[in-house]
């Protein structure tokens, strides 16, 4: 396909995509969103960006990203057992660390936070790796 | 004595990092390490000779009551002593006979680790770690065994052997599992403490039977003695420290461990007497026939493990008595045998009999540490066989119920031992010596430490064995039958009926050994008689029987997995719909509430809209339009979550169905056209597996609005979601928190389909 039209819009519309995915994935726990979500509609954004340039190509450059998203979603999961692990908790169960910053005003990091982080990166990898998958040349 | 198995197991790897000099003397070092353990436990026999035993408990998986428990008892002495002592001999004369193979690296740390898990095995005082151990040297006898790999027949022996033992450990297996569930453990101490209500229930029996099948396969009784011949094609220190002295001596370690447990009874008795009175049998009647030196000693090893097994079996305390010193005779002479074996196969270059013969002349020494084995394997003064040999027939006189026919055939078999050890020397040591390629010697020290020093024991214990018996033997037979029996042992037993059994043994022995070698048609002609009578041959039985097997499994899979995908997704689906509508029957699930309402109108409408989609997309003869119809009713799904204020879930499926788009766009573009059209028949058994799937998952989700399992769950999650989890958004909080383990499964559930997909299209295109 090659669409100019298509091509413009996705340069910038891409991002926008992108932008949008990390807002639903830092939102998710108060309000629709997280990491499931967050990821698919990331992945979406570099599919769409994909189909509107050449899928191979973008393929060829992005190299085993895809993979490396995958391992690196899937260890950042295992980092966030540490926290409760480490404090002697059951394993998975939330640790919550509360910061006040002088502008944001009061802000909760927690391990499901990370957790959910993970899920976001290993979901975008699937997705590419099932779209290139499928869209290789023969 | 947990050190002394983690020192085996860390010196077994050693090996391979020891500096260059001492690499050399490897075979030296580990002989060093058996030779410090022997010194431990032996200093320690003091200990157990006051009943009190070592125990040693460890925890390793609590939850599943699996623990690793530690013993040192009188029982476990006697074969720890084995073990570690014969280990030592055997590491020194493995140093010379292993010297021109390669690959010896490999060889020590097998047999080293054998050693490790024979000792953690004696050690065991858990009934599962003890299956554990078991089934380890089992496997490593399988690497011993095939060590000549390059060889087929040492492969399908190693084959063989594995598979007997492995399925007889298996069956153990079971068999403790049926009789833990009796008492609730798999601890020793609590099997003993409820022996009582083992013998009493109603798993003793089945439980009892696949435990023997346990010991029989090990210890290599009949009918599934004939691995341990086929195991004679291992090196020979393997034949005399695994299938001689120590090995093949576990399942009747497991008897006499077992018999305060599941001893006494009427079934024991019986069982085990009958099968150890054959194997007996069968092990001497067969050994005089073999015309291979090895062969001859493997059935003279199955005739010595039948008669453990016997003695076990009676289970008096004058039958175990008579075990346990047996235990030690036959390691002594056995062990000594398979080195002398191994010597002259590596001196002459071969192991046949009829090539053999006047090697008196050319190795001195050698004969004389064979001779007195073999007279020991004989039972004749002063050796410490006859001592044994004169107990054995003491503990058949008293045998309850069967001694007169246990001791029939307990002389007559020793008839045949008596034979083949004559024959064995006259043949190869005496008589005309043959003519071999080079000139045979004895020179190598090492090959001659180990049968000296174990013949030594057998002359000296023959000729003093008090403290044997009050060391070693009492402590044993106090955990065995126990109670605690004075045990005087002394050559010397005075004229009685023993004796007389003994004399009329040796007589007829001399008779037969003589028949045999003045008419030589004597040997040929049993030879024939044995190859009609016994024509079939149990080794091929059991390779006819391995053989059906692989077919049969061949067929099934054949029949499984016949490698269409649409086969398997219709398997599948018919499978599935088939179990839910079994369930939805029995938990009557047509009664239901069916007030469910269609306001307001512009939901009714949607619904009407996904039907219409549904209907198309099904019956559309474009791939397009149909793809597009799925699309519709996917986001007219959304759209229903939506109005019901199902956000989350709604945006899910929006995303989902537009990446599913995306993805069969992918593949159209690659599809042929349409070439051929199902048939009628095929389409019409797909819209009834269809139509039945499709209303089964229906009745299901107009169910579930009725049934609430359990209401407090949801009210939980909605009530602890911010207080605990300090999040607004349920939905979220459950995926990352509450449940974060069921997400983790998802997660890896998507990457293992992404890596199959990835896979699947890279290695197709590879093809093309």
């Amino acid at each position: 396909m090659n669409s100019v039209i298509l091509q413009l819009a996705a340069k910038y519309l891409k991002w926008l995509f992108i932008v949008f995915a990390v807002l639903a994935l830092i939102r998710g726990h108060n309000s629709p969103g997280g990491g499931f979500i967050g990821g698919l509609m990331a992945g979406l954004a570099i599919v769409y960006n994909g189909f509107a340039y050449d899928t191979f190509r973008i393929k060829e450059r992005l190299q085993n990203f895809p993979e490396w998203l995958i391992a690196g979603g899937l260890f950042v999961i295992v980092l966030s057992f540490f926290p409760s692990l480490l404090l002697g908790e059951t394993i998975m169960s939330g640790v919550w660390l509360k910061i006040s910053l002088p502008l944001v005003g009061e802000l909760k990091l927690g391990s499901p936070l990370l957790f959910d982080i993970g899920v976001f990166f290993t979901v975008i990898g699937v997705t590419l790796m099932f779209i290139f998958s499928l869209t290789q040349k023969r | 004595m947990q050190y002394i198995l983690l020192l085996f197991l860390i010196s077994s790897l050693a090996i391979f990092i020891l500096p260059g000099w001492l690499k050399k003397q490897k075979a030296l070092v580990l002989s060093a390490v058996q030779v410090v353990a022997f010194v431990y436990f032996a200093a320690r026999i003091p200990e157990i000779t006051t009943a009190e035993a070592k125990y040693i408990f460890l925890e390793w998986i609590p939850a599943l009551g699996l623990n690793f428990e530690f013993l040192l008892d009188g029982l476990t002495m006697v074969f720890a002593l084995l073990v570690t002592g014969i280990g030592a001999l055997i590491f020194l004369y493995a140093k010379a006979y292993m010297k021109s193979y390669e690959g010896t690296d490999k060889f020590y740390l097998y047999l080293m680790l054998f050693s490790a898990a024979m000792l953690g095995l004696v050690l065991s005082a858990n009934l599962i770690q003890l299956f554990i151990f078991w089934e380890l040297t089992s496997f490593l006898s399988y690497f011993l065994i095939s060590f000549f790999h390059e060889k087929e027949s040492a492969r399908k022996a190693a084959f063989q052997s594995l598979y007997i033992t492995g399925f007889g450990g298996l069956a153990m297996l079971a068999g403790i599992i049926l009789l833990g569930s009796v008492v609730d453990s798999y601890s020793l101490q609590d099997w003993i403490n409820g022996a009582e209500s083992i013998r009493q229930s109603n798993f003793y029996l089945p439980g009892l039977l696949l435990i023997l099948l346990g010991v029989f396969t090990k210890s290599a009784q009949f009918p599934f003695h004939f691995w341990l011949p086929g195991a004679m094609q291992a090196p020979a220190p393997v034949s005399s420290y695994l299938h001689s002295a120590t090995m093949v001596k576990a399942g009747v370690f497991l008897l006499a461990r077992l018999s305060p447990v599941l001893g006494g009874t009427n079934e024991w008795i019986y069982i085990i007497s009958l099968i150890g009175v054959i194997t007996m049998l069968t092990g001497s009647y067969f050994a005089i026939t073999q015309t291979d030196l090895k062969g001859i000693l493997a059935y003279t090893t199955i005739n010595a493990l039948g008669v453990l097994v016997l003695l076990l079996g009676i289970n008096t305390s004058e039958s175990i008595k008579a075990a346990m010193l047996f235990l030690f005779i036959h390691a002594f002479y056995k062990a000594t045998l398979f080195m002398v074996a191994g010597l002259i196969e590596k001196k002459t270059g071969t192991r046949e009999l009829s090539k053999l013969g006047g090697l008196v002349k050319y190795m001195p020494f050698t004969f004389v540490i064979a001779l007195l084995a073999l007279l020991s394997m004989a039972g004749l003064p002063p050796l410490l066989g006859f001592l044994g040999k004169e107990l054995i027939y003491e503990a058949k006189v008293q045998s309850p119920g069967i001694a007169s026919l246990v001791l029939i055939l307990g002389v007559t078999s020793n008839v045949f031992m008596v034979a083949v050890s004559l024959f064995f020397a006259r043949k190869v040591f005496l008589g005309k010596p043959n003519t071999f390629g080079k000139t045979p010697n004895e020179k190598g020290a090492a090959f001659l430490i180990g049968p000296g020093i174990l013949v030594l024991l057998s002359l000296v214990l023959g000729l003093f064995p008090g403290n044997l018996g009050t060391a070693v033997i009492k402590p044993a037979l106090g955990v065995v039958s126990s109670e605690m029996i004075d045990v005087k042992l002394k050559l010397w037993h005075g004229f009685n009926q023993v004796l007389f059994l003994s004399l009329l043994t040796v007589f007829l022995g001399v008779v037969l050994y003589w028949a045999m070698l003045k008419k030589k048609k004597l040997l040929e002609t049993w030879r024939k008689v044995n190859s009609v009578i016994f024509s079939i041959e149990l080794d091929e039985v059991f390779a006819w029987v391995m053989n059906k097997f692989v077919q049969v499994a061949q067929f099934k899979t054949k029949i499984v997995q016949h490698g269409y995908h649409r086969y398997y997704i219709l398997t599948i689906f018919v499978f599935t719909s088939l179990l839910l509508w079994f369930q939805v029957f029995v938990i009557r699930s047509w009664e239901f509430d069916l007030s469910f309402s269609l306001n307001p109108f512009y939901i009714s409408g949607l619904a009407v809209v996904i039907l219409g989609a549904a209907i198309t997309s099904a019956v559309s003869r474009s791939r397009i339009v149909t793809i597009i119809s799925m699309g519709v009713a996917g986001y007219g799904i959304s759209l229903i979550f939506m109005y019901y204020s199902a956000i989350d879930l709604a945006i899910t499926q929006i995303l989902v169905e537009t990446l599913t788009l995306v993805m069969f766009m992918a593949i159209l573009q690659k599809l042929p056209r349409f070439a051929v059209l199902s048939s009628k028949r095929t389409r019409l058994r797909d819209f009834f597996i269809a139509l039945s799937f499709g209303s089964v998952m229906t009745i299901l989700a107009i169910k579930a609005v009725n049934v609430n399992l359990n209401p407090t769950i949801s009210d939980f999650f909605v009530e602890n979601s911010y207080n605990k989890a300090f999040g607004e958004n349920v939905v979220n909080v459950i995926l990352v928190d509450f449940r974060a383990l069921d997400t983790l499964g998802e997660v890896t559930v998507l990457t293992i389909a992404a890596t199959g997909v990835f896979l699947l299209l890279k290695t197709k295109n590879k093809k093309l």
